[in-house]
């Protein structure tokens, strides 16, 4: 049995004078036990917000939060607010994106980090900190029992960091989020983290849902990876099939649009046109249609549906690129070439 | 011919103390010596880590902040000794281009007000149907329609935002354009638009770029010479081709290896060299080498005491490594990194 599964979740704001803005829309997705998991897309696709949805951390005013969301068989959305807060933090921990906001700075880091031991193991006083300061010797503080006494202001980015993994990780959760760890770092800093957090999930077999928009992070240390587009995912498959054989357009221009580091210079990139905002409701065809290159007519009638193609691999397009990749017609950079997809 | 030639140019920004009399009570030394220089119609690339000096010195070539030593020689004249009207002038040649399209424009004036500003300043155009002609037509090349000339920016998004932001540094015919982290605010399917603009109007009006970001994916994919920085200084500067193929600073080393590459074929195969720390503060910067609080391939004494020149290994690639040769050669071997002590481990 999968450890969660998410199933037609939705997320829709809604304000008292504004149009209802749906950021998530029928997303679907499962996770086994020490999975890691690449929740792909760019700003406004709803990565973020699923995140908050799954640990129930939306507010509860001026949101609509649709779906069902089993951990370990149990229907989290359905809890009481009492029996999620213990689940959260012990069994679902999270990970933020900025380390200072997500830290309070008036406390020092060891009362924040035995808070959490407090509340979930019951540990008090030395016992507590003791286990403190092994955490944060765990996720690569130097002289922990000092940096305890410490308050935010006083950790580099990197610290920080390190130190909000030390909270999550601190009862051992069987699913950790991730949602965009190392945006906030420097490279050398953020590829410190990324092999912390590889080895952590490793060595602990923690599940880990990891949030970002670079797919550079993801293919390093996902397993699997699902791609997000206007609050649904567009295409989903293994790491390895999916650099190297995107079905979806918007995957596939997403490949050619990232100059890479070993790309031989001087090739375009091949960008994909408009931005975010040129896209049309999931109900009258396929959001993505304004800015694909592959539309036909068929795109704008109605839903595409997530098609299997292949071996764990599933897209969203009635006109997917690179169904059979020929050496012509599926280049290392994942671009495609013209009249690829005649039908 | 060089356009824009950098001479061991400085700013330090004092530390003041006090709360009645304010007393310097030290000096961050944000830009600490550099000298490069940029050839006419080329790119060069300046990448470093944040606090590393970058933005700094891009900004101290326009005298956007004040150089406290060393000259910016643009074709010849040093931009240093110029009067403030004098630079007010040369500043229609020499544009910037900022990381934040939304911040970097006012929200209360409308494109055609944004762009004609600049023509205003610089007398350029004999009249307002003039400048509107010339507006249009800049508007046009950076892949913006006329009708955007009355709209606002928030009308926009980040990626035309950032088109009217170049578009204002094009109108005034600028011969070198700084771009202070042009694309890292946009979405990558966006950023690749700009970065393709950039190219293709470097390629029309013959423009020189002095492009500084943080992604080394990025600058290498648009830079002809790369200078990577470290704690205010060039610890490496290289044609785009071979600071790749052959880095020989350690840090640039640790950069390149550092940079998630979207290919798991490649990501698998990889070696990594993490550098352990964090990177120390400006205020008081290491004795030495810079980096060799945090350098695998640190050795005993030299290291510590004398600060390395930047000396050329090759020609078009210098370098301010005492042990580059001998690092490039294998014959030192680097420690393993003890990942995230702060302190670096001892020989």
């Amino acid at each position: 049995m999968p450890l969660l599964t998410v199933d037609n979740l939705s997320v829709t704001f809604t304000g008292d004078d504004k149009r209802p803005v749906r950021a998530v829309d029928g997303v679907s997705f499962g996770m086994d036990e020490g999975e890691v998991l690449g929740l792909v897309g760019e700003s406004g696709c709803g990565k973020s917000v699923t995140s908050l949805a799954l640990m129930g951390l939306l507010p509860s005013r001026g949101v609509e939060v649709g779906g069902r969301v089993h951990f370990d068989g149990i229907d989290v959305r359905s809890l009481p607010a009492r029996r999620l807060r213990d689940m959260r933090g012990s069994q679902l921990a999270m990970i933020f994106q900025d380390p200072l906001s997500s830290l309070n700075p008036v406390v020092p880091i060891g009362r924040q980090v035995t808070e959490t031991l407090r509340r979930h193991k019951g540990m008090r006083g030395k016992a507590a900190r003791e286990r403190a300061a092994e955490l944060l010797d765990r996720v690569g503080i130097p002289d922990p029992a000092r940096r305890l006494t410490e308050y935010p202001h006083q950790l580099s980015g990197g610290m920080r960091q390190r130190a909000l993994i030390a909270m999550a990780v601190a009862c051992a959760p069987r699913l950790l989020i991730a949602d965009e760890p190392t945006t906030a770092l420097d490279v050398t800093i953020q590829a410190q983290i990324l092999d912390l957090l590889g080895e952590l999930v490793r060595s602990e077999g923690t599940s880990l849902l990891m949030i970002t928009h670079d797919l550079g992070v993801v293919a390093g240390l996902c397993d699997n990876i699902n791609v997000l587009y206007a609050g649904r995912v567009i295409e989903a498959s293994s790491r390895q099939q999916l650099f190297a054989n995107p079905h979806h357009p918007y995957t596939a221009g997403l490949l050619g649009s990232v100059p890479r580091l070993d790309a031989p210079r001087g090739e375009a990139l091949t960008p994909i046109r408009g931005s975010i905002n040129d896209t049309i409701d999931w109900n009258d065809g396929c959001a993505f249609a304004p800015r694909c290159d592959h539309y036909t007519m068929e795109c704008l009638t109605g839903t595409p549906e997530l098609v299997p193609a292949g071996e764990g691999h599933q897209h969203r397009c009635v006109n997917p690129v690179n169904l059979d990749p020929g050496p012509a017609d599926a280049d290392r950079h994942g671009h495609v070439a013209e009249g690829d997809n005649v039908r | 011919m060089s356009v824009l030639e950098l001479e061991d140019l400085k700013v330090h920004f004092p530390i003041r103390s006090g709360v009645v009399f304010e007393r310097t009570v030290g000096y961050v030394h944000a830009v600490d010596g550099v000298s490069l220089s940029v050839e006419a119609g080329s790119t060069y690339g300046l990448v470093g880590e944040s606090g590393c000096g970058k933005t700094t010195l891009g900004r101290a070539v326009l005298r956007l902040v004040d150089i406290t030593s060393g000259h910016v020689r643009f074709e010849g004249t040093d931009l240093a000794e110029l009067s403030g009207e004098q630079m007010r002038r040369a500043r229609s040649r020499l544009q910037m281009v900022f990381q934040d399209p939304l911040g970097s424009l006012d929200p209360r004036q409308n494109v055609e007000s944004i762009l004609a500003e600049g023509l205003e300043v610089h007398g350029i155009g004999r009249s307002r149907a003039d400048r509107r002609a010339k507006i249009v037509d800049t508007l046009e090349r950076v892949g913006l329609a006329s009708n955007a000339l009355s709209r606002y920016p928030h009308e926009f998004s980040g990626g035309q935002r950032q088109r009217i932001g170049i578009a204002r540094a094009l109108v005034l015919e600028p011969d070198v354009i700084i771009c202070d982290e042009p694309v890292s605010a946009l979405d990558v399917s966006v950023q690749a638009q700009v970065l393709n603009l950039l190219e293709e109007l470097q390629s029309a009006f013959g423009l020189t770029y002095l492009v500084i970001a943080h992604d080394l994916a990025v600058v290498r994919h648009i830079s002809d010479v790369i200078g990577v920085m470290y704690l205010g200084g060039l610890v490496e500067e290289a044609g785009a081709d071979e600071l790749y193929t052959e880095p020989m600073h350690p840090y640039t080393k640790a950069l390149l290896s550092a940079v998630p590459i979207p290919d798991p074929v490649v990501e698998d195969a990889r070696e990594q060299i993490l550098i352990p720390g964090d990177l120390p503060s400006p205020s008081s910067p290491p004795s030495g080498c810079r980096f060799h609080t945090r350098c695998p391939w640190r050795q005993p004494e030299r290291c510590d005491t004398e600060r390395p020149e930047l000396r050329e290994v090759a020609p078009g690639h210098r370098v301010a490594c005492h042990y580059a040769e001998e690092i490039l050669a294998g014959e030192l071997r680097p420690r393993s990194a003890d990942v995230a002590s702060d302190t670096p481990p001892r020989a």
